[in-house]
């Protein structure tokens, strides 16, 4: 028997101990109780999650691997497949920035790397308090330096991500990794199989570091959280940079390598189990093959290590000399520890003895899966009623205000701290949606991460419809078809019911919306337990989503173009619930976010036929500070101004600032008017304007309500994140 | 350009190089000329026209950035072909290997913001008498990415290398370079060292062009 304080140390309950006991008919020892800890670790088993994710949409007709890989794949041409992947990387970096962000970067670029596909764009989704807090400022650029340290010098370009601030992330900052990965041909399977094939361990030794680091993953931060640092991995990119030119170099030159595995949590354990699993066999593993860097480890601790920067080949038995080379050129580590095994078992040897041996289903199929208790939250009324709506004297200060806040500002702050050019495909960055291009293809891709914590606070299956609605919609504004989604979902503590039910509420607003949209989720990650004393963070899903751009001149920007350009809003903009415009201006989020999914669905076809047509000079959606906040935008971009009248019935700070979805921003050329209105009778589209020079003016009602330099928005914009910063 | 031309490309790849596809590209595919992949142990620089030391973290940057690839097999053989007047380019990180293993003078510093710095910069071309930069004319203004952490050039006295000076940071200086300096040759003038990226804006599709002209001026420098 085990006490409740041996089982506290390793995040299990006693329920969990005495089925994991019942399925193993014995008690387990050390080894074998730290290995069924850590995967039965929520980050590893999913076991509050598995059940509510099976409502996403998965399969699609350019699906070529959805969720249960490394990674997701999706077609692009008879040739080539897109590999994506986002992971979170949120409780370490909430304890050691630098090194939390870093060893997310290089994690999901092994993830990549394992489905035999050359990582090539990285996107980061950050979230965290309000950079007034000093602490907030050491997370923030403690998690960009790590970024940036780690990105840079594996040589995959960082192309975007986003950014916001708000106090429920103070304590817990969220950091979601997107990695984007290119393949020629079949991709490659996370699987060990046939009997006496070796398992090969490649990169970097196996020292004590983040051990244990999965089951951290799986609690609340408390103030002594800090203690576990120990659990935080550390990385090194250059050994990351020599692993990814080994393993893509031995994926070339050999055809004796049967699966492929990242090793990340819970190291040595997963990877052999997960590749167990997928094979349909077993593995033995001699611990004392593992090359280690340091003296005495324990089976334990060599199991259950998360030193980075390995990972773990099957090889066709007798085939292992012809690839070691390749390694030893890189000079990494190619370790021979163990082989499958026929019976589906995980047996761990150290000199030949067996030290431990779980049935590898205990570890995979049989770890408990939860039904969530959900309830919906008690202030859920008070929080989507906006009680009173800030009197504004000067619409102009407001749009100033809102444009020199850091959740609107540039992120130039952010994204020169990364290579973002590196391997010579980025085509654009910065505006809407990134593009790269593809060498000797015509075709383009584009990407975008979304997400929107407060929408999904207020409103979490308005707020999830939202979220992924708002990603097809930037990559329609830019002229690419969606093809696929990777998914991070960032939640509190899933055993609190409220919790519970955001989590639920999200996913089924986000599965509904996919599935409108008919486009499949092909992985993802689910992060739980963001909360600590004071805060939980919002319920943050974050969308990545790929799209193909057909060829460089159907591609569409969201600058203002020319001077006498026409400006039209297509959909209604309105709507102050759960805007930036109410948080930014009351200290608090409320009110309810509002979409109309039917609109969406036609406006985004519609839109995108128009720029494949070549018919519009510039879109953008409006998102996050609403209408004039994009308005602003387009003309910053363009260097241009506006000359705009609005009648409406609604007030100017609904038209203005409201955040009602879907609204997007066309111009096209004045001779082609009528044309233009013809084409979008379908949805509501009205003239606003026109593209004028160096003056942002709006009339509402008549009225001029807004009359300022564009230098002057452009000073605020560019200065929203670096004021705080140095 | 001549198309008759064939200027035989060489480029090194150091453990931690990430620009010498990005380079491979350029000339390859660009601008039709033969190329190949140097690996940093080998010593056979046969054949071979112009040497290029691609950007990237040799080594991981690790002790110092260029520090520990100075010592790698090939750089021996390297200093012989600069010698025998061969053509050498250090882009970004093999600048900083240039001037670790004394190919050039001055050293490489870390940025005066101490930050990584990814962006364009304006350059005014000061020399177009090399075989780097013909294609230029002199006080060209022109933009190039950079992407580095040590660009801030440095030497003890630059008016002793004030006619080596070849690129000059123009309107602002990004790196705090000694003299606004960014890019030099050697006194010889055949092994020319430059933080910013001419790979990197070397296509009409990537925002720029400006950088292919290094490529053409060494193509017709043959």
């Amino acid at each position: 028997m085990r006490t409740r304080e041996e089982l506290e140390r390793i995040s299990m309950s006693l329920e969990e101990y005495e089925l994991a006991r019942s399925y193993l008919g014995r008690e387990p020892n050390d080894l074998e109780l730290g290995m069924i800890a850590v995967m039965w670790s929520e980050h590893c088993g999913y076991k509050h999650s598995k059940k509510i994710l099976k409502l996403f949409p998965t399969s699609g007709e350019n699906v070529l691997q959805g969720p249960g890989e490394n990674a997701g794949i999706i077609r692009l041409d008879e040739e080539l497949a897109l590999a994506m992947k986002m992971e979170s990387h949120n409780h370490p970096s909430a304890i050691e920035p630098y090194q939390g962000a870093a060893t997310g970067v290089g994690g999901i670029v092994r993830d990549i790397l394992a489905m035999g596909a050359r990582p090539v764009a990285l996107l980061d989704s950050l979230r965290f308090g309000t950079l007034d807090n000093p602490r907030t400022r050491y997370l923030f650029s403690g998690v960009v330096s790590g970024i940036s340290g780690y990105g840079n010098c594996i040589g995959v370009p960082t192309i975007g991500g986003e950014l916001a601030f708000e106090k429920p992330y103070t304590e817990n900052p969220l950091v979601n990794v997107t990695c984007l990965g290119l393949l020629k041909g079949k991709p490659k399977s996370g699987k060990a199989e046939g009997t006496g094939n070796s398992l090969i361990l490649v990169g970097a030794s196996t020292g004590r570091d983040g051990i244990h680091g999965a089951t951290f993953a799986s609690l609340e931060l408390t103030s002594s959280s800090i203690e576990r640092r120990p659990a935080v991995q550390a990385g090194d990119p250059f050994m990351e940079k020599l692993l990814i030119e080994a393993v893509l170099e031995a994926l070339e030159k050999s055809d004796a390598i049967i699966g492929v595995q990242d090793m990340g949590a819970a190291g040595i354990t997963s990877s052999s189990v997960e590749m167990a699993n997928r094979g349909g066999v077993g593995v033995e593993i001699e611990v004392t093959k593992v090359p280690q860097r340091e003296k005495g480890m324990t089976p334990e601790e060599i199991m259950l290590s998360e030193s980075q920067e390995r990972m773990l080949l099957c090889v066709e038995r007798g085939k292992e000399e012809g690839l070691r080379p390749i390694f030893e050129k890189w000079g990494l580590n190619f370790a021979i520890i163990g082989q499958v095994i026929p019976e589906k078992m995980v047996r761990i040897k150290e000199n030949g003895n067996i030290v431990g041996e779980i049935p590898v289903d205990i570890l995979t199929e049989m770890v408990p899966a939860y039904d969530l208790e959900t309830k919906i939250p008690e202030n859920l009324n008070r929080l989507q009623t906006v009680d009173s709506i800030p009197e504004i004297e000067d619409y102009g200060d407001v749009l100033l205000r809102l444009l020199n806040s850091p959740n609107c500002s540039t992120s130039k702050w952010v994204y020169e701290q990364y290579d973002h050019m590196v391997e010579t495909n980025t085509v654009s960055i910065g505006t809407g949606a990134s593009i790269i291009r593809v060498k000797g293809k015509k075709f383009l891709i584009g990407v975008t991460t979304d997400g929107e914590g407060r929408y999904c606070y207020l409103d979490p299956y308005i707020g999830g419809i939202m979220i992924v609605a708002e990603s097809a919609r930037n990559l329609i504004c830019i002229g690419a078809e969606p093809l696929a989604i990777t998914d991070g979902l960032n939640f509190g503590n899933p055993e609190d019911p409220e919790v519970a039910w955001y989590f639920v509420e999200t996913v089924k607003g986000m599965s509904e919306c996919a599935r409108k949209l008919n486009i499949p989720v092909v992985g993802g990650n689910v992060s739980f337990y963001n909360e600590s004393e004071n805060y939980t963070v919002y319920p943050t899903p974050i969308v990545g989503m790929v799209g193909k751009i057909e060829n460089l001149e159907t591609l569409c920007t969201p600058q203002f173009k020319d001077e006498g350009d026409v400006i039209y809003i297509l959909g209604e903009p309105g709507n102050l619930g759960g805007t930036l415009f109410i948080e930014e201006l009351t200290g608090e989020a409320k009110g309810k976010p509002e979409i109309d999914l039917e609109l969406e669905v036609k406006l985004q076809r519609l839109l995108l036929k128009a720029i494949r047509e070549k018919l519009i000079k510039s879109a953008q959606d409006i998102s996050r500070g609403g209408l004039a906040i994009a308005l602003a935008e387009c003309s910053i971009w363009g260097n241009m101004g506006i000359d705009i009248s609005i009648e409406s019935e609604k007030s100017p700070e609904e038209v203005l600032f409201g955040e009602a979805q879907p609204v997007v921003i066309i111009t096209t050329d004045a001779n082609r008017e009528r044309y233009v209105e013809e084409y979008f009778k379908e949805v509501p589209i009205r003239k606003v304007g026109r593209v004028i020079k160096d003056r942002f003016k709006i009339k509402f009602n008549r009225n001029s309500i807004v009359d300022l330099e564009i230098s002057l928005l452009k000073n605020k914009w560019n200065s929203g994140i670096e004021r705080w910063m140095i | 350009m001549g198309v008759d031309r064939r200027m035989n490309f060489g480029i090194v790849v150091f453990p931690g190089s990430n620009c010498d596809r990005d380079c491979y590209y350029v000339i390859k595919e660009i601008l039709n000329q033969p190329v190949r992949f140097i690996w940093h142990q080998e010593t056979d620089l046969n054949g071979i026209d112009c040497v290029i030391l691609p950007g990237g973290f040799s080594y991981g940057d690790y002790l110092r950035a260029g520090a520990i690839a100075r010592f790698s097999p090939v750089m021996s053989e390297v200093k012989e072909f600069a010698d025998r007047g061969g053509l050498i380019v250090g882009i970004c990180n093999g600048f900083q290997i240039l001037t670790e293993a004394g190919l050039l003078p001055g050293a490489l510093g870390r940025n005066k913001g101490l930050k990584f710095i990814c962006r364009y910069v304006s350059l005014r071309v000061e020399r177009n008498d090399t075989p780097f930069t013909t294609e230029y004319r002199r006080g060209d203004i022109i933009r190039m990415p950079i992407a580095h952490n040590e660009g801030n050039y440095y030497i003890d006295n630059p008016d002793k290398i004030r006619n080596q000076v070849v690129l000059r940071y123009y309107g602002e200086n990004p790196n705090g370079a000694i003299d606004d300096i960014a890019g030099i040759v050697n006194e010889r003038g055949n092994v020319f060292g430059l933080m910013p990226h001419p790979e990197r804006c070397s296509e009409k599709i990537l925002g720029s062009e400006d950088g292919l002209k290094i490529f053409k001026s060494i193509v017709r420098a043959l």
